[in-house]
Formats: structure tokens, C-alpha cells, sequence
């Protein structure tokens, strides 16, 4: 059954005025009161439908919501998906019509407003029959975890069964960036070339590690032992598990740095001389662990009686 | 990251064959996910965009495909024009000015 809108209900056009829906809703109140219908449930769910509907007409707030369907007819707050903060926003571009401007070129933007027609149209390749029409740009996303952004990887895009297209990420790819990959879009028209994919990548974020810049930061749980004694212990990375030394008497808190484990890229010219290579830095978090243990307990009541020391001493109450 | 089946969810009354559809006429593009598809916020605002102009406005299949047409074309205008507005915004108060006086005074 579909739903009526409470103007359906009682009867008035969506223009009525609050008169017309006052003089409506008295008259269906008035025929289906429950007080007047003795033993008929239908008049009284009716009767109920109305009075709802009233209400929120009624209410110039409510029904000014209702009209620009921000609550639905029993007045509850309706979910809006609203498109346009999406197509406006970076994420909007996914949609630009094919074979046009590529926002990212200002070139095209001055092109645009100087008039200068459609891009390409008949001055590329112009040899052959008719017009060269370069092939439109295709955008796709791409969804990739923390680590493979970080750390670089193949991915296969696909696009059909028995069409793909493997996609090198780059070290230290950031969510929203997008790929080009030439040649890959749209075929050309009349000898044209072929427009390109855009892949968009979107990067999913990880339970420990995060990034700041081209550095990973990771806190990382030591135990009583580790942080008292120190040693080695080994510290997962974006590139695999390394060994690290922890000094003795590390607290909660103490930055130990992983030189070159965090991003690595390459220079501007994708030469390996001039790479940039970010660091891990790992923020050391004590975990005491079984505190209900009755050793471990009994050992710290008298080594407190021998240390009485305050950490808290100097601090403003 | 939202599932085709949740799209259902979300969208009451929308038809599992209808976005089959809109997928395959490529008004929407989900990201290839399996056997599956995964839909991005903005897929999904663009997928209730979709059935509220059928809904609302009665536009058939064959008007769909144009009426996204347009409205492709006007976000991205708006997107360009945002740009550029956004690159006058860090001009120098006598840049602005100048291009302030440019402007005709009522537009063409």
C-alpha cells in the first residue's frame, strides 16, 4: 500500500492555506471520531491518520520540513544522501561528462572562458576523413589498505570479465590522489589518440599504524619487563618486521625513531638519487598486562616502602 | 565502502533490477568489488539523485540519460568555477580589485 502524504489525507492541495486545512480536519475529525464510531476500529485508525497528518500541517515549521522532504509524514527525520556537496567536491569529478576539459588543466579553464571551442576538434591529427576527436578520459576508483599505499603496490583493476588493468601504486599514495594511466581510456576518433583512465585511489585507514607526512607513526605495547630491562623486540613495519633496541627504563610515551622505515619515494624524476625517505616513529605505550598477579604485587609493596617517590609532585592541583 | 544490498537498505522502495540497471547504463559507477560492486557516498547520493528525479519528476530512461548529461555538465562548471574563485580568493586585495572592475555590471 503505498503511503499517502498527509495532504492526501485530508483532502487538500499543496497549496491550501491553514483555513482550508483547519475546515478540512474538523470535517474527517468530526465523521471519524471514536467517540462517534463506537466499535469500529477502522474509523479510529483513520481517525489517527488524520489527526497526524493535521499536526504537521498545522505546524508551519513542520510542514515547511515535510515540503522540502527533510521529514517524512510521520514527521521522523528523513536520510538525505544530498548530491550536491558530493558533485561538487573532488569526489564529484568521478562524474564529469567524458571527453571534456580535465579539471586538473587550467589550460582548458582559459580555454573555456576564451571561447576556444572543444578541445582538439579537428586540429589533431587533422590528416584523415573528417574530424580527429581525441578519445574521452575514463575515471575509476580503486581501494587500496594502508600498507599497500604506504609501501607501493600492483593492483588489478576489473573492468569486465576478461578486461583489466593492472595499476602500479606508488610509495606514499594519498587518499582522493588519482592515477593517470595514458592510452587507457576512451579509444580516438579518426586517428586520434586515445583519452586516458583516471584511477582514483582511495586508501582504507590501519587498526595500529598512521601516517604524518612521510612518516608512520605506530604506538607500540611494551611490557613491565621490556620497558624496565629494555632489549630487542621486533616492531612490525609498512615493509615487514624489524628489530629494534629499546634503551633501559623506557617509559610510557618515550619516541624511538626507525630511520627510512617509513615512506620511501622516489626523486621528482623517478631517479632512486634525490628519493625522499620518511621515518617510523614508534611512541612506546607500557602495558602492565595480568595485574591481578599476586608476585608481581606483593614484590612492588616493598619495593614502594623503599621508593617512596611522588610523579606527580609539582603539578598544579 | 557500501554494499550493493545496503544501497537497497537505504533507499526504500528502489528495485535491485532498477540499480542493476542504472549500473550497467552507467549513470552510477560502483568500484568492481568480486562478483560484487562497492558504492562511495557520492555514488550513493547520486543513486537517490537518480530515484528521486524518477520518482518526483517522472523522467523515463531515455530522458535519464540526458538529464544526467546536464547535470554532469553543470557540477562541473560549478566545480571550475569554484577553482577559479578559489585562486582569485588568494590575489592580492589590488588583483581582486582589478578583476571586480572587470566584470560587467549586469551580466551579459
Amino acid at each position: 500500500m503505498a503511503t499517502q502524504t498527509p495532504y492526501e489525507v485530508l483532502g487538500v492541495k499543496t497549496d491550501a492555506g491553514p483555513d482550508d486545512i483547519r475546515k478540512s480536519y474538523r470535517k474527517l475529525a468530526k465523521q471519524l471520531h471514536p467517540d462517534l464510531n463506537p466499535g469500529k476500529p477502522e474509523a479510529e485508525a483513520r481517525f489517527k491518520t488524520v489527526t497526524a497528518a493535521y499536526d504537521l500541517l498545522s505546524d508551519a515549521d513542520k510542514r515547511a520540513r515535510y515540503d522540502r522532504g527533510e521529514i517524512d509524514e510521520t514527521g521522523a527525520e528523513r536520510p538525505r544522501y544530498s548530491y550536491r556537496p558530493h558533485a561538487e567536491g573532488a569526489q564529484g569529478r568521478k562524474y564529469r561528462p567524458q571527453g571534456e576539459m580535465d579539471p586538473a588543466d587550467l589550460d582548458d579553464l582559459f580555454t573555456m572562458f576564451g571561447g576556444g571551442g572543444m578541445r582538439g576538434a579537428g586540429t589533431r591529427g587533422g590528416r584523415g576523413q573528417g574530424f580527429a576527436m581525441p578519445g574521452g578520459d575514463r575515471l575509476y576508483t580503486l581501494t587500496v589498505d594502508f600498507v599497500e599505499a604506504a609501501a607501493g603496490a600492483k593492483k588489478r583493476l576489473s573492468l569486465a570479465p576478461e578486461n583489466w588493468l593492472d595499476v602500479t601504486i606508488p610509495p606514499g599514495i594519498e587518499e582522493g590522489q588519482v592515477l593517470r594511466l595514458k592510452g587507457k581510456g576512451d579509444p580516438g576518433g579518426g586517428g586520434a589518440a586515445a583519452g586516458d583512465a583516471l584511477i582514483e585511489v582511495h586508501v582504507l585507514p590501519h587498526p595500529h599504524f598512521r601516517r604524518d607526512g612521510d612518516n608512520i607513526l605506530l604506538e607500540l605495547p611494551v611490557s613491565l619487563p621490556e620497558a624496565v630491562l629494555g632489549g630487542r623486540i621486533a616492531v612490525p613495519t609498512v615493509t615487514g618486521p624489524v628489530t629494534m633496541t629499546i634503551p633501559k627504563g623506557s617509559d610510557s610515551g618515550v619516541q624511538l625513531r626507525l630511520r627510512g622505515k617509513g615512506i620511501s619515494r622516489r626523486g621528482a624524476s623517478g631517479a632512486a638519487s634525490g628519493a625522499i625517505a620518511g621515518d617510523q616513529i614508534v611512541t612506546l605505550k607500557v602495558v602492565i598486562g595480568d595485574s591481578g598477579d599476586s608476585e608481581l604485587a606483593a614484590f612492588l609493596e616493598t619495593w614502594a616502602q623503599k621508593h617512596p617517590a611522588d610523579p606527580r609532585r609539582g603539578m598544579a592541583p | 565502502m557500501i554494499a550493493f544490498e545496503e544501497v537497497l537498505i537505504r533507499l526504500r522502495g528502489l528495485e535491485r533490477r532498477e540499480l542493476a540497471r542504472w549500473v550497467e547504463n552507467r549513470w552510477v559507477l560502483p568500484e568492481p568489488h568480486g562478483e560484487n560492486w562497492a558504492f562511495h557516498e557520492v555514488d550513493v547520493a547520486r543513486v537517490e539523485l537518480i530515484f528521486e528525479i524518477r520518482r518526483d519528476l517522472a523522467i523515463d530512461d531515455e530522458a535519464m540519460g540526458l538529464v544526467l548529461g546536464l547535470l554532469d555538465q553543470v557540477y562541473g562548471l560549478r566545480r571550475q568555477m569554484r577553482r577559479l574563485c578559489d585562486a582569485v580568493a588568494i590575489q592580492p586585495p589590488e588583483v581582486q580589485d582589478a578583476i571586480r572592475r572587470a566584470l560587467p555590471k549586469s551580466p551579459p
